[in-house]
């Protein structure tokens, strides 16, 4: 440490004028504000462009159910709906997987079964979004449909959500892809969370005698409560804005669903397919109202969610 | 809070009670059981996306489907468009998101007052997570419109915006492991405040900004839709025609997974093998250092 | 029309096509003298246009309904003149009307013709050219495995059964109607529910389909219409004709439209759908050629013509539809204009007989020669790329 130091010092000397210290201090500067300018930007992009749309249909914007180009009605509620939906199934699925996982990787596993362990759940996020999208079209899919769809709709179809047929394509589909692509972000904000947890906590609740999962449960998890539900938003944060994978399995249909295993359509999927062809004016104006719609969910969400984790971890604790 | 767990009669007489009875030991031991489980079952889509993208991709990997474009039904084609197409956006995007995202990040750890640092800061995470379908109309709207013309620069843009961010904060975090020793003894030996940083902050941070640089660029090779409105993607073989729509391997899975023709489902996998084995190679490469680290 | 007479009806058609090709301008089979100068030549009368020399890249997009013999039709055109690239991307008519508009490429392409409002749209003072350069047929294609787990690869259907599939009111495939017009298989059709799969981008060949559930069905005409795009009462939407036959391919008992090309090069089974004459007929070049005969007087002179439904005919295919290039009557850049004057000239001559071993039908020999006449309007800079 001392070497480099010194080798620096004399190579370097005397400090010269201050003007490479401005220029650099400067010019990083406004590199740094970058990230916030694009943030801005972007936001009065979106804002400013959806103007047309947002001005002639108001609320029924965000309410109408209809969205037909042809007669100039755009109404987003199918593709809110859709959205939240296929996110809500990604939650329902991924939190309760990811959160045992993380208390296994985090207060029950030997280093050598948790190293390969974190290693293979972190690698599931590097997949590409169009890999998972390939694989389940033509793998997940069909799987889905033969086995879990087609026994969900066998003893459940009567209620009107579960009502078939499995057709391997829609909600369903597309909230389970979501599932996997979350479940690694889950895992590892509440891994960290967890093992912020003071080890003082843990040692109180042995000392009464508590078995170890009544550690986890009485003293580990109230504590880190606030940072694994930041978790589980920053998880549905992706979900909500997840593109590829979801507009190749979710069968694209603008229309309300009515079941599960009907085909629908997000907020995300609906711009990817029909943005470059969309009519200039009114059409591309309404796709970017479904944008800014998209931006402050997903926003308000990020914010909520690095909150609660700052909380418990604090504000280096996660990335 | 220990005060509170101990404040709760209930619970301490339950606990403190003689023995650990059945039940509980029950509930201990299944529950521990589950967790592993449920461990064990999040490490089994790697396998099975991994399984098959080999399995049905293996076959398609050719020197063909590098080297050939496009062509139709997909008899004697390749994929020569995405490939080159990627290798030229991805370098382009890095060559932007890099310099951008470092010293914008040596500013917040090093100049800026904590104000500052807490805005970009938060800034940088939001665009972390931001749907990056809104980032490719954001570029779309500055660099196609106005040109009237799909080009590989605005991808590269696009890509570039994705990247800034998580370069930004890999970057910060880096900085912030160097000891504050350093900053100061090189200081007080009279170098210069902007040397220090690059010479001595920077060098030291090195290897995690390095992991940080390559996991960014992995993240970029592998996103299609904010090229959807920026690249749009090409069936002829585009080298050096930044001004001109150029093609990716992400934009390549996406076109051709949904053709009727087996043999351009195949190029697909083929397309999804290549890019899986290159992002994962990167990932398994830059993370493998740190893991022993994190766990312990 | 008798099958003999019908036969020989294609062949002197077809004679007259040859013949009309020999006698018009610039019809080569050997590889065309290359590159003059680029700008139009000074004194007028030129067999055919010239390609200008030097590389040029062509940049177009538009429809998937003739992607298939675009794509082929590049590949042999670079081969004779390999200084020129066309770069055509397939994004569907909506998405080609879009960019000719735009101005984001130098050539657009569309099975539906631009309507009024999209020609008003525009930039002021600009024309466009509808230059037809082929036909095709909109097919039934479906996948269905048989009760007994065999492929059912024959199907005949008529408007009315199509309509209700598509309005969502025939929901499985054993239903009554659709085992009443198929006597020979109705014991094998399965229960399987129907899936639909419809296009989810604006689409020539879903205006062509439309158009005829719209002639074929009161209900489908009150409630959803005809169109590039319309509110589909059921099923998924998939980009493309190659999104819809791949979505069909991808699991049993789906069902979708698209051109006849694609349910060729995805194996998938089309329907013999009834014609005007009440025949069952399947898609085919042949069908399509007689559907075009039929209406060449229709032709209009702005060159916008419908989707041909229903024709007069036995063998005629009742869902035809033109498909168009678009292109601005003055070009601005003069090198592009004349690459482009020449690769419409061989679309339109050498290409042609192209077009029936891909599975289109060419153009019908007056419209070829009306669409050759067009090519002389095109003007660079007020002058004229190939003067008469």
């Amino acid at each position: 440490m001392t070497s480099a130091t010194v080798t620096a010092a004399a190579r370097f000397g005397r400090a010269a004028s201050r003007v490479p210290d401005v220029v650099f201090r400067s010019g990083s500067g406004v590199l740094a504000w970058v990230a916030v300018g694009i943030l801005g930007l972007l936001a009065a992009l979106l804002v400013a462009n959806s103007g047309q749309a947002l001005a002639k249909f108001g609320i029924s914007f965000l309410t109408g159910t209809t969205w037909d180009p042809i007669a100039g009605i755009y109404g987003a509620l199918p593709f809110i709906i859709g959205t939240i939906a296929s996110s809500f199934i990604a939650i329902v699925l991924a939190t309760p997987i990811g959160l045992l996982t993380a208390i296994f990787l985090a207060e029950l596993a030997p280093r050598r079964v948790a190293i390969p362990l974190t290693f293979t759940i972190e690698l599931l996020a590097a997949i590409p979004s169009v890999v998972f999208g390939l694989w389940g079209v033509f793998v997940l899919g069909p799987f889905l449909s033969r086995t879990v769809e087609a026994w969900i709709v066998d003893t459940l179809g009567w209620i009107p959500i579960f009502a078939g047929p499995p057709f391997g394509v829609g909600l369903f589909t597309a909230g389970v892809i979501l599932t996997l692509m979350i479940l690694p972000t889950i895992v590892a904000i509440s891994r960290d969370v967890i093992t912020a947890v003071p080890d003082s906590q843990r040692e109180a609740m042995l000392a009464l005698g508590a078995t170890r999962w009544e550690m986890i449960t009485n003293a580990v998890l109230p504590y880190a409560r606030s940072g694994i539900i930041g978790a589980v938003i920053l998880g549905l944060g992706r979900a909500l804005g997840e593109t590829m994978a979801v507009t190749m399995v979710i069968g694209n249909r603008p229309q309300i669903p009515q079941s599960i295993f009907d085909s629908s359509q997000t907020i995300a999927s609906q711009i990817a397919t029909t943005f470059n062809e969309a009519s200039i004016g009114l059409q591309t104006s309404a796709l970017i109202g479904l944008g800014l719609v998209l931006l402050v969910i997903t926003m308000t969400l990020n914010v909520i969610a690095r909150l609660l984790v700052w909380r418990v971890a604090g504000p280096q604790g996660t990335s | 809070m220990t005060g509170a767990v101990i404040a709760q009669p209930s619970m301490a007489a339950r606990l403190t009670g003689a023995r650990v009875g059945r039940r509980r030991t029950v509930v201990d031991r299944s529950m521990r059981t589950i967790a592993m489980g449920a461990a064990f079952l999040c490490a089994l889509p790697l396998a099975a996306v991994l399984f098959f993208v080999a399995a049905n991709g293996l076959s398609a990997l050719s020197l063909d489907l590098i080297t050939k474009p496009p062509r139709a039904l997909g008899i004697g084609g390749g994929a020569a468009n995405a490939v080159v197409g990627t290798l030229q956006m991805v370098p382009l995007a890095a060559l932007i998101a890099v310099p951008v995202g470092v010293l914008g990040a040596v500013y917040i750890a090093e100049f800026a007052n904590s104000r500052s640092a807490r805005v970009t800061r938060f800034c940088a995470d939001v665009l972390v997570g931001m749907p990056s379908i809104l980032i490719g109309v954001f570029v779309f709207t500055f660099l196609v419109l106005p040109f009237k013309q799909f080009n590989g620069f605005a991808g590269s843009v696009a890509l570039a915006v994705i990247m800034i961010p998580v370069v930004m904060r890999t970057t910060e975090e880096s900085l912030h492991l160097v000891p504050n020793s350093l900053r100061e003894a090189s200081l007080a030996l009279g170098v210069p405040a902007w040397r220090t940083v690059l010479s001595v902050v920077l060098r030291t941070g090195l290897p995690g900004i390095l992991t940080g640089s390559m996991l960014a660029i992995a993240r970029a090779m592998g996103e299609t839709a904010p090229l959807l409105f920026t690249a749009l993607g090409s069936r002829v073989v585009n080298v050096g025609d930044f001004g001109r729509p150029m093609d990716s391997l992400p934009l390549f899975i996406y076109v051709n997974a949904r053709q009727p023709v087996d043999a351009l489902n195949q190029q697909a996998w083929g397309a999804a093998f290549l890019l899986l084995l290159i992002v994962l190679i990167i990932n398994v490469a830059v993370r493998a250092r740190s893991w022993g680290r994190r766990i312990g | 029309m008798t099958n003999r007479a019908s036969r020989l009806a294609s062949l002197a058609f077809g004679a007259i096509v040859v013949i009309a090709g020999c006698t018009s301008p610039g019809v080569t089979t050997g590889p065309t003298t290359g590159g003059q100068a680029s700008g139009p030549p000074a004194s007028g009368g030129m067999s055919q246009p010239q390609v200008p020399s030097g590389n040029v890249t062509l940049s177009g997009a538009g429809a998937t309904f003739p992607a298939l013999l675009y794509q082929v039709w590049i590949e042999k055109f670079g081969e004779a003149h390999s200084n020129v690239t066309v770069d055509y991307q397939a994004i569907g008519s909506g998405g080609g009307i879009k960019a000719i508009t735009q101005q984001t490429v130098d050539f657009g392409a569309s099975d539906a013709a631009m309507k009024d409002e999209e020609i008003a749209a525009l930039p002021a003072g600009t024309k466009i050219l509808h230059v037809p350069t082929a036909l095709g047929a909109v097919v039934v294609i479906f996948n269905l495995a048989g009760a007994d787990g065999s492929a059912i690869k024959k199907l005949n259907l008529d408007g009315d059964t199509i309509a209700g599939v598509f309005l969502g009111k025939i929901t499985t495939w054993n239903d009554p109607a659709i085992a009443a017009l198929n006597a020979d298989v109705a014991s094998n059709l399965p229960a399987t529910p129907i899936k639909v799969i419809h296009r989810s981008d604006g689409s020539g060949t879903t205006n062509a389909f439309t158009t005829y559930l719209a002639t074929v069905s009161s209900e489908w005409k009150d409630s959803v219409g005809a169109g590039k795009e319309v509110n589909w009462p059921t099923g998924d939407g998939a980009p493309g004709n190659d999104g819809v036959s791949g979505g069909v391919k991808t699991a049993d008992g789906r069902i979708g439209y698209v051109e006849l090309q694609y349910a060729v090069v995805s194996g998938l089974s089309s329907a013999a759908v009834k014609n005007a004459n009440g025949k069952f007929v399947a898609g085919s070049s042949a069908g399509v050629t007689a559907a075009a005969e039929g209406a060449v007087d229709a032709f209009p002179d702005d060159f916008r013509a419908a989707p041909i439904i229903n024709g007069p005919g036995d063998d005629t295919y009742p869902i035809a539809a033109y498909t168009y290039l678009l292109l601005y009557q003055d070009q601005t850049d003069a090198t592009k204009g004349q690459a482009l004057t020449a690769f419409l000239h061989w679309a339109l001559t050498d290409g042609q007989s192209e077009e029936k071993a891909i599975g289109y039908a060419p153009l019908p020999a007056p419209i070829q020669q009306k669409a050759l006449e067009e090519l002389h309007r095109i003007t660079t800079g007020g002058s004229p790329i190939w003067p008469m």
